[in-house]
C-alpha cells in the first residue's frame, strides 16, 4: 500500500514537548506561526521577538533567530531590528498583559509608525504566568486572583479592545482579530497570519493579528468547556475579522 | 595634526561615534544633550544609517536591545532622568551581552531635578542603575577632545567586551564648544557579530537567541560568573586615570569629567604661590584605577576629592587610599560648578593655610 | 612674561547673537593657533530670556573654562550691564550696545566703547548684523583675535549657507571696526 503523508511537524518547530497547560492554545498559535514560515521559505531570515509572560519560551519552540525582549518592549526590540535588518521578516508575539498592559506604549508606536513588522497578539483575557491576575482584557465580571469578585468598571475600567484602537491609526496595513479556539476558527486564523506575514514581505507595512486564545487553567475550566467560554463570553467584547487590509 | 573643528561636547560626541562606524542611533529628547540626536538625526540617513525617535526612554532602550542584537555598532544618549528610565533595558542588555555605547550627559537630581550640569549619576553609572549584577565600563572624559578620543575607543571596547560602555558626562561638556579631530582608531581582534548575533542564520547555519532568561539557577549562577569574568577581565585591562603635579604633592584633588579641569587650573594657580597640590584624575570610573592611590607618592598627606555631587567618587578614593589617608570632599551640587577660587580656598583649608 | 590668556564675556537678549559673536571670536582664534572654550548660558534662558556666553582663549590648554573675571565684556542690554560690569578686569575692555544700554558712571580703570549698533545695523538695511558690528568693534578694540583672522573667519562661517549676506556682514564688521578705532582715538 502506498502511503501518503497527510500530517507533519512543521520543518521550523523544534521537536519538544511545550510547556503550555492541557486545553492552553499558544501551541496551536505556535504552530500556525511555523506552517507559515514553512510555507513562505523565510525560516533562515526570520526573527522572533518573544515577550515575558507564557510565550516567553517561544524561542523553545519555534527555529528561528530570536530575542527575548523585557516585559511590553518587544515591538520596539523588533522596530529596530527590522530597520537594521530590513531584508529579514522581523515579528513579535505577545500576550495582552504584555501588549496591552505594560506595552501599551510600544505597540502604538510601533503601530503609528508603521513599522514593517508582523505583531501576533495572544489575547486571552487573563494573566496567565503570573497566576490568573486580571488584564486590561480581563471581561467585565470575569473573576480573576486580582479580581476576585470579578471585574468592576467602576475600578478596573473596561477590556481594552487592541484591533480597533489600532484600527484609527492611518499607518498600520493589516490588522486582523481571529481565534483558534476551534477548528473553523483556526483555519482562518492561519489565513490571516499568512497575511500579516505577506503585508510584511510585500513591504506594505505594519500587521497585527489578535489571537483570541483560551487559558482553561486560570480561567478555571476544563479545556472544552474554555472553548466555548471564548465563544459565548469573548467573541461578543472581541469580534472577529478584518479591521484593516493593504491597500 | 588632522584638521581641526570647533564643535560643541554634544555635537563632537555625535560625530565621533559616526567616525567609530555607528550608523544607527535610537534616543528620546531630554535637555542638555539634544544636540546629539538632532546631529544624528541630520547626519545619519546621509550615511544609510537609522535615526529613529522613540516614544520614550524605556522604547529607545529596548531599541537599542533589538539593534544592539544584530551585531551593528548603535547608541543611544540621554540625561540623568532618562537614564534612570533606561536602567531596566541596560540591565538586559548587559545581561544578553550586547556591546553598545550609551551617553549620559549629567543634570542635577533628584527628581526631575534640574538641567544644569551636574555629576551625581556616578553611584547610578558605576554601581548599576539597574537590577542585577552587572557592571557599565564607563569613561569620563574631561574635555571634547578626550570626548571624541574615549567614544570611539568605546565602540571598541563595547564589541571586545560584548557589554555597554558608558560615556559619562555633564550638561557642562555638552554645551561647551572646543577645538577637536578625529583620529580613527581601530582595534584587531575584534569579536565577529556572526558568531553570536541574529541576522545570521544562512551564514551561520544555526539561529541565534538573544536573551537574559535562565530559569535554571545552576545555569543562571553559571551565567553570573561568566559575567564576572568579563568584569575581572576588563578591571585588569581597561583601568585609565591622568595624574598631574603629583608627585611632590602634599594634598591631592581627586576630580573627573568638567570638575578635574577646574581643578587643574586651581592648581595651577596654587603652584604658581608655591604650594604643592597635585591631581588624580580617574578617566575610567568602572573599572576604577585604584592603583595609583594603593601607591601613593610619600609626600601625600591627604585628599581633597571635588565633584558636583554631594559624594559619589569619593567612596571609590576612599577604597582605594584605605583608611589611613584623610579624605576631605568639597561638592557643589543643583547645576552649581565649584569655582577655581572656592577649590584654592578648600585646598588652604584642608593644608590649614 | 606670562602665557597668553584671554577671556570673553558676550550677553545681551536671547535673539541679539551674543552666542554667535562668541563663537566666532573662538573660531577665529583657534584658526589662530590658540587653545579655545566657548560655554554658553543654557536652559530656560535660552527660551527669550538673557542669554551670555563666555570665550576662553590661551596660549595652553584650558582648565576651567568658567570666566569669572573677563578681560572683555560685549553687553547689549541693561540687565547684563547690572550683571558683568563689575566682574570685568582692571585694564579690561567693555562694549556696549548704546541704542539699548545707558551706562551713566562708567569705570575709570577699563576702556569702554560705545557702539550704536542698532542704529547703525538699520543704516546698513539689516537690522540683523548690530551682532557683526559689535563683533567689528570687538576685534579692533581687544588683543583676542586679529581683525582680519575674524574678519576672515566671519566670512567663511557666512558663506556656509549665507553667500548672499556676506556682503552686507563685512560691511557691518568694517563698520565696528572703525567705531571702535574712532573711540579710541
Amino acid at each position: 500500500m502506498k502511503e501518503t503523508k497527510i500530517f507533519e511537524k512543521p520543518k521550523s518547530m523544534v521537536d519538544v514537548t511545550t510547556h503550555y497547560c492541557p486545553g492552553c492554545t499558544h501551541g496551536v498559535a505556535h504552530r500556525l506561526v511555523a506552517e507559515i514560515i514553512d510555507e513562505l521559505g523565510i525560516q533562515e531570515k526570520t526573527v522572533a521577538v518573544a515577550p515575558v509572560g507564557c510565550a516567553v519560551f517561544l524561542y523553545n519552540y519555534i527555529n528561528v533567530d530570536a530575542y527575548e525582549a523585557a516585559h511590553g518592549r518587544a515591538p520596539a526590540v523588533a522596530s529596530a531590528c527590522k530597520r537594521l535588518l530590513p531584508d529579514h521578516i522581523v515579528f513579535s508575539y505577545q500576550g495582552d498583559g504584555d501588549l496591552a498592559s505594560i506595552g501599551m506604549a510600544e505597540i502604538v508606536h510601533a503601530a503609528n509608525r508603521g513599522e514593517h513588522i508582523t505583531v501576533v497578539f495572544l489575547n486571552n483575557a487573563i494573566y496567565g504566568m503570573t497566576g490568573g491576575q486580571m488584564a486590561p482584557t480581563t471581561l467585565v465580571g470575569q473573576k480573576a486572583t486580582t479580581c476576585p469578585l470579578g471585574r468592576d468598571p467602576k475600578l478596573a475600567g473596561y477590556p481594552i479592545r487592541m484591533c480597533e484602537m489600532l484600527s484609527t491609526l492611518q499607518a498600520p496595513a493589516y490588522i486582523a482579530r481571529v481565534s483558534v479556539a476551534k477548528p473553523k476558527y483556526t483555519l482562518k486564523a492561519k489565513e490571516a497570519l499568512r497575511k500579516a506575514f505577506q503585508t510584511q514581505i510585500d513591504g506594505k507595512g505594519f500587521s497585527f493579528v489578535e489571537i483570541l486564545s483560551t487559558c482553561p487553567t486560570n480561567w478555571g475550566l476544563r479545556p472544552v468547556d474554555a472553548t466555548n467560554w471564548l465563544e459565548e463570553h469573548m467573541m461578543p467584547e472581541f469580534p472577529l475579522g478584518e479591521f484593516k487590509t493593504p491597500a | 595634526m588632522g584638521k581641526r573643528f570647533l564643535m560643541k561636547g554634544n555635537e563632537a560626541l555625535a560625530e565621533a561615534a559616526i567616525h567609530a562606524g555607528c550608523k544607527y542611533f535610537f534616543g528620546y529628547p531630554i535637555t542638555p544633550q539634544n544636540e546629539i540626536p538632532e546631529y544624528m538625526s541630520k547626519k545619519l540617513p546621509e550615511i544609510g544609517g537609522v535615526y529613529l525617535q522613540a516614544e520614550s526612554e524605556v522604547a529607545a532602550i529596548n531599541m537599542i536591545f533589538g539593534a544592539a542584537g544584530t551585531g551593528k555598532r548603535v547608541m543611544t544618549s540621554s540625561s540623568s532622568p532618562g537614564v534612570s528610565l533606561m536602567s531596566e533595558g541596560i540591565s538586559y542588555i548587559a545581561g544578553a551581552e550586547l556591546p553598545c555605547v550609551l551617553m549620559n550627559i549629567m543634570r542635577g537630581g533628584p527628581g526631575l531635578g534640574g538641567i544644569l550640569p551636574s555629576q551625581s549619576d556616578y553611584f547610578q553609572a558605576t554601581r548599576g542603575g539597574g537590577h542585577g549584577d552587572y557592571r557599565l565600563l564607563v569613561l569620563a572624559p574631561s574635555t571634547v577632545q578626550e570626548a571624541v578620543d574615549l567614544t570611539m575607543l568605546a565602540f571598541d571596547l563595547a564589541e571586545k567586551y560584548r557589554s555597554p560602555v558608558m560615556i559619562l558626562a555633564d550638561g557642562f561638556m555638552g554645551q561647551m564648544m572646543e577645538a577637536v579631530e578625529f583620529n580613527e582608531t581601530h582595534m584587531d581582534g575584534l569579536p565577529d557579530p556572526a558568531e553570536w548575533a541574529v541576522g545570521y542564520m544562512k551564514q551561520r547555519g544555526s539561529r541565534a537567541l538573544v536573551k537574559s532568561l535562565y530559569l535554571d539557577p545552576e545555569e543562571l549562577e553559571a551565567h553570573n560568573w561568566k559575567l564576572q569574568a568579563k568584569y575581572a577581565e576588563m578591571t585588569k585591562n581597561e583601568k585609565r586615570h591622568e595624574s598631574y603635579l603629583a608627585d611632590d604633592a602634599e594634598i591631592l584633588i581627586a576630580a573627573y569629567g568638567t570638575v578635574a579641569r577646574i581643578a587643574r587650573t586651581a592648581i595651577n594657580e596654587l603652584r604658581a604661590e608655591g604650594v604643592k597640590v597635585g591631581l588624580f584624575r580617574p578617566i575610567s570610573l568602572f573599572p576604577f584605577p585604584y592603583e595609583p592611590l594603593e601607591a601613593l607618592p610619600k609626600s601625600v598627606k591627604q585628599i581633597l576629592t571635588v565633584e558636583m555631587s554631594c559624594g559619589q567618587m569619593i567612596e571609590d578614593i576612599r577604597l582605594g587610599v584605605g583608611k589611613d589617608m584623610p579624605v576631605s570632599m568639597y561638592g557643589r551640587v543643583g547645576g552649581m560648578t565649584p569655582s577655581v577660587e572656592e577649590i584654592k580656598d578648600q585646598v588652604r583649608k584642608a593644608l590649614g593655610r | 612674561m606670562a602665557k597668553f590668556l584671554r577671556g570673553l564675556i558676550a550677553a545681551g537678549f536671547g535673539g541679539q547673537g551674543v552666542l554667535l559673536l562668541g563663537q566666532i571670536v573662538a573660531h577665529a582664534a583657534m584658526k589662530e593657533g590658540r587653545f579655545v572654550t566657548w560655554i554658553p548660558s543654557y536652559g530656560p534662558e535660552m527660551r527669550g530670556g538673557t542669554a551670555n556666553c563666555s570665550v576662553a582663549i590661551s596660549e595652553e590648554e584650558i582648565g576651567s573654562p568658567v570666566i569669572p573675571h573677563p578681560d572683555c565684556l560685549v553687553i547689549m542690554n541693561q540687565p547684563s550691564l547690572a550683571k558683568f560690569e563689575e566682574d570685568l578686569k582692571t585694564g579690561g575692555v567693555l562694549l556696549y550696545n548704546s541704542d539699548l544700554v545707558t551706562y551713566p558712571k562708567p569705570r575709570k580703570d577699563i576702556t569702554v566703547i560705545p557702539v550704536p549698533c542698532n542704529t547703525v545695523a538699520l543704516e546698513l538695511g539689516n537690522e540683523k548684523v548690530a551682532n557683526v558690528i559689535t563683533l567689528g568693534a570687538l576685534a579692533a578694540a581687544s588683543d583676542l583675535v586679529t581683525v582680519e583672522g575674524c574678519k576672515a573667519t566671519l566670512a567663511e562661517l557666512m558663506g556656509k549657507k549665507k553667500a548672499a549676506l556676506v556682503e552686507v556682514n563685512m560691511t557691518a564688521f568694517d563698520k565696528g571696526v572703525e567705531i571702535a578705532r574712532k573711540a579710541l582715538g
